[in-house]
């Protein structure tokens, strides 16, 4: 057997803390081969960003390696010194950060930081190394690399600053590279195509890659093999497509059962969320470490000893006492009930615009009938929302869907157009000119939160505060009305005596939903709720949300850049692009062929967890400054389907099916359904 | 790290006192000059305007052997005697000055953040104004114009210091309006007042605790200066400023006139700076 490039064995991390050490990795054993990909999946504070600083002997001021080892390239890196560590590290193993923005010096441009690699790691300077550092450029298909050389970071976009990080990264060729969630914070169709980088670079550079994410989807893209771990142990390791189909650790079956599928709805199959929450290292449980969120946990047997990690089958481990017994597999769906039948309209939105105004850059701004630069965030939308159902905007950051939902809430005024609700005509109404019943009719969970709640405050407070304003409730009422929503979103009633900063993400974002249905509104706008929560509590919240949706029979207007949530909670679907509807229909309708060509594009940078490795190519490209959009179709900068001039020129009008699918683009609907059938089989 | 991490209790007192000595350092150098202060009576050898000895040494003796341990001034008033009252001075003015700058700088500042528009443009230029002027020139044509009184310094240091507070404040402000529990109380219709008091003012009080505690030093040393130029609380009220005054022309000759009230200012000084930097290195800590 050949030697591993990097083997961790029995690696033991502990960060010191006022509570005294606090075990953040636990007895991590790995092995990645020379040109092996190995991904590193689990939800925050599990450790596997502390992994990858162990691994570079980079641990923060109060971490500490306190067992195990680290070998890399068979030497043990407690061994080496300072100096040579510093040869190492960039020229052997080389990292991708979360934000490529702080990663990248502002001061310096492109072209100096990447020679500096080159200068530092191989002596290389002067002309040569400017080619080297161009070709790499051109490698990570950065379009115009004698720019980009020459650029600042921020005179290039997110994406684009990240695949320079990439290329700074590969430049010394390193045999190693660690990707710490190297795609958070980039749009979707900008995800997709630099994953696609990533897994190209593995095969064609023939360097190991260690992929850290919380998305096993987006992992699955990419690596080989998976690691999944849990409260800071590797709870089951085995090949990508073994862990997909067929999982063995209740773990990692209850992550992937709340995932929303991407070709199911919340009807067929809803989603089954891991009960719980992530315990602190400090809240570990006796035996098991899973075993209190468990379905299969056994008492005398799960909370008697720590389950060890175990061979299965080939290539395989896994860390349960009862695995043996467990049948491997996805689990079963349970059939949700289907939704009440609509009974008209409850928001009608008709051509409704949205400008702000922005003071320009520099001295012009000073003067005092400067031209104000003017963005247009909200243009011409026009949709309704049916009542008791959901309705869902989707589309990419600067969409304009957030503005929207700022208006429609009066949270500012529109421009132009009309948002009727109730009769009445919401667009020019901001919150303060609103009567307390069109207040307690409409309100909003946001997206946050840890800024959903005020953190001077008990929460329980903070809710009873809601119902003396909107139902001017008296003391003892409100008392009441908090106990019954408490009740409502499954939280023990103690919990309303405590201050934000005591609870969990998934917790808050209950209580941020409570409040919003404190006054039993007909409409609830929840700005992408469940985005910044972790995977297993996602599919808990959603859940929740649904079913007081249900039980209060409200319009939820769900605002989300995720496409697989959204077909699994919508009825209808809005897809918004530079502040452009681009397309609505239901949601059948939007996730089947004819698709507008940017819905197409959302659709196939949408991570699956079922195509394997078959990676279509997704959109290139950025989304274009909302300064300066572009003329005729928004989209046409980056539209595969793009007919020609016509596309550039004019805008689009819509097309309506009898059905009441309507798409803005100027090829014909049927013309569309033919291309796109082709391209999927 | 996790959110679990945050779930933990609140530290006692006890606990984040033991992770900053600075902190107990300023807060035990205050603590002295508060029982100073409060015990001045009980613990004053001499009342502070009682003529003994003029320009006694220190160590000297009045004629009737009491002792005078920092020695006497020019009208033969006890050094010590005039320290510890002075410290009853200016432990009532500097925090009523910090307070009263305080309660005008946080609202104007809670308005121009929240509001913007031309009500900021206002408050920020005229803002800009007084803090362009040198605030010494500023105290001395106040006091010049309105007299040396108490509450002339309270103004003084009022209008002279609320313009800074009104922009540290209205920098947090312009961060935390756009939180959502600001807009959550937005949707349920609360007055703007209450917005800016109940929803974002108690957010606001990291920086603003430790901005006080610095500026409670300031203003310890403005009412030192403002009684070193004549212009501070009337005499005879002891007061360390014009015992600094009224040392200047015999420093060289008699200096524990000058010293020993020079000592008192800069510790209390001391004091309220390490508490500043205490509580800075505690809201830096995770």
């Amino acid at each position: 057997m050949t030697e591993p490039l990097l083997q961790l064995d029995g690696l033991s991390v502990s960060y010191r803390t006022r509570r005294g050490p606090v075990p953040a990795v636990v007895d991590v054993s790995l092995r990645l081969n020379r040109g092996e990909s190995l991904g590193l999946v689990g939800e925050s504070g599990c450790g596997k960003s502390t992994i990858a600083f162990a691994i570079m002997r980079w641990l923060a001021g109060r971490g500490q390696i306190v067992g195990g080892r680290v070998l890399f390239e068979g030497r043990d890196m407690a061994g080496i010194s300072r100096e040579e560590l510093r040869r190492i590290r960039g020229k052997r193993i080389a990292m991708v950060f979360q934000e490529a923005m702080s990663a990248l010096n502002p001061c310096l441009t492109i072209g100096a930081q990447l020679t500096e690699v080159l200068k530092f790691h191989e002596n290389v300077v002067g002309p040569g190394a400017e080619r080297r550092a161009k070709d790499m450029l051109a490698e990570v298909r950065i379009p115009d690399p004698d720019r980009v050389f020459r650029a600042f970071p921020h005179e290039i976009s997110g994406g684009q600053q990240q695949r320079v990080v990439i290329a700074m990264a590969l430049l010394a060729n390193p045999a190693l590279l660690l990707l710490d969630e190297p795609t958070t914070g980039l749009d979707v169709t900008v995800e997709a195509s630099v994953v696609r980088l990533i897994a190209e670079i593995s095969r064609r550079f023939g360097t190991s890659l260690l992929y850290i994410s919380h998305n096993l989807a987006l992992i699955s893209r990419v690596c080989e093999r998976i690691a999944v771990m849990y409260a800071g142990e590797i709870v089951e390791e085995g090949p990508t497509r073994r862990i997909l189909t067929a999982p063995i650790h209740p773990y990692t079956r209850g992550l992937i059962r709340c995932l929303p599928e991407s070709g199911a709805d919340k009807i067929a199959r809803p989603l089954s969320p891991i009960p719980g929450q992530i315990p602190a290292p400090w809240e570990r449980a006796a035996g098991c470490f899973f075993q209190p969120r468990c379905g299969y946990a056994r008492d005398g047997l799960c909370d008697a000893s720590h389950p060890p990690l175990i061979g299965y089958g080939k290539g395989s481990t896994v860390r349960c006492l009862r695995a043996s017994e467990i049948e491997p597999g996805r689990i079963d769906a349970v059939a949700g009930e289907a939704p009440p039948a609509a009974d008209g309209v409850a928001v009608s939105v008709d051509r409704l615009s949205k400008d702000y105004r922005l003071t320009p850059p520099g001295l012009r701004g000073l003067l005092p009938f400067a031209d104000p630069l003017r963005i247009r965030a909200n243009d011409h939308l026009t949709f309704n929302a049916a009542s008791g159902r959901t309705l869902a905007i989707v589309g990419e950051s600067g969409c304009g869907k957030s503005t929207f939902a700022r208006v429609l809430t009066g949270l500012e005024r529109a421009t132009g157009g009309r948002i009727e609700v109730a009769g009445t005509d919401l667009a020019q109404l901001s919150v303060i000119d609103r009567s307390r019943e069109q207040l307690r009719a409409l309100q909003m969970v946001f997206q946050n939160p840890d800024e959903t709640l005020n953190p001077s405050y008990r929460v329980g407070r903070q809710i009873a505060r809601v119902a003396s304003r909107l139902l001017g409730l008296g003391r003892r009422e409100r008392a009441q009305r908090v106990r019954d929503l408490f009740a409502e979103i499954r939280l023990p009633a103690g919990i309303a005596d405590r201050k934000p900063r005591h609870l969990s993400g998934g917790q808050k974002q209950r209580i941020a939903i409570a409040r919003a249905f404190v006054g039993n509104p007909e409409i609830v706008v929840a700005d992408e709720p469940v985005s910044a929560l972790d995977v297993s509590v996602r599919a808990a919240v959603t859940q929740l949300l649904m079913e007081i949706q249900r039980a209060h029979g409200t319009t939820l207007i769900l605002i989300s850049h995720d496409l697989a949530l959204v077909r699994y909670v919508a009825d209808t679907v809005v897809v918004m692009y530079l502040g452009q509807v681009m397309e609505v229909g239901t949601t059948s309708q939007v996730f089947s062929a004819p698709h507008h060509p940017y819905t197409e594009a959302l659709l196939a940078a949408q991570p699956k967890l079922e195509d394997d490795r078959g990676l279509h190519a997704p959109v290139e490209g950025e989304t274009p400054s909302p300064l300066d959009p572009p003329q005729g179709c928004p989209f046409h900068t980056r539209c595969p389907r793009k007919v020609g001039t016509i596309c550039e020129i004019s805008r689009p009008s819509e097309q309506v099916t009898p059905a009441g699918h309507r798409m803005a683009c100027h090829i014909p609907m049927d013309e569309l359904v033919r291309a796109q059938e082709r391209a999927t089989t | 790290m996790t959110d679990a991490t945050k779930a933990q209790t609140t530290p006692t007192l006890r606990s984040l006192l033991a992770e900053s000595p600075i902190l107990i350092a300023g807060l035990s150098i205050l603590g002295f000059w508060l029982m100073v202060a409060i015990l001045a009576p009980w613990i004053a050898p001499f009342r502070p305007n009682e003529n003994l000895v003029p320009m006694a040494l220190p160590g000297q003796r009045t004629p009737d052997g009491r002792l005078m341990l920092l020695g006497a001034d020019h009208l033969g008033r006890d050094v010590l005697s005039r320290i510890i009252y002075g410290g009853r001075t200016v432990l009532t003015y500097a925090p009523l000055a910090t307070l009263c700058a305080y309660s005008v700088g946080v609202t104007l500042g809670l308005i121009a953040g929240y509001k913007g528009r031309w009500i900021d443009e206002l408050l920020s230029r005229f803002a800009d104004l007084v803090l362009a002027f040198p605030v010494i020139v500023l105290y001395i044509v106040i006091i010049q114009k309105f007299g040396a009184s108490g509450l002339n310094i309270l103004i003084a240091v009022t209008l002279a210091s609320s313009p800074g507070i009104m922009r540290l404040v209205r920098g947090v402000v312009l961060d935390l309006r756009t939180r959502a529990y600001v807009s959550a109380a937005q949707m349920r219709g609360e007055s703007t007042f209450y917005i800016l008091f109940v929803e974002i003012l108690p957010n606001a009080r990291g920086p603003l605790i430790v901005d006080a505690c610095l500026r409670l030093g300031y203003v310890t040393i403005t009412i030192g200066t403002l009684g070193f130029l004549g212009l501070g609380i009337p005499p005879p009220t002891p007061d360390w400023g014009s015992m600094i005054n009224e040392s200047r022309h015999f420093a060289l000759v008699f200096p524990h006139m000058a010293v020993f009230p020079c000592l008192a200012v800069s510790s209390l000084v001391l004091g309220f700076n390490l508490i500043a930097d205490g509580l800075r290195e505690l809201s830096l800590a995770d």
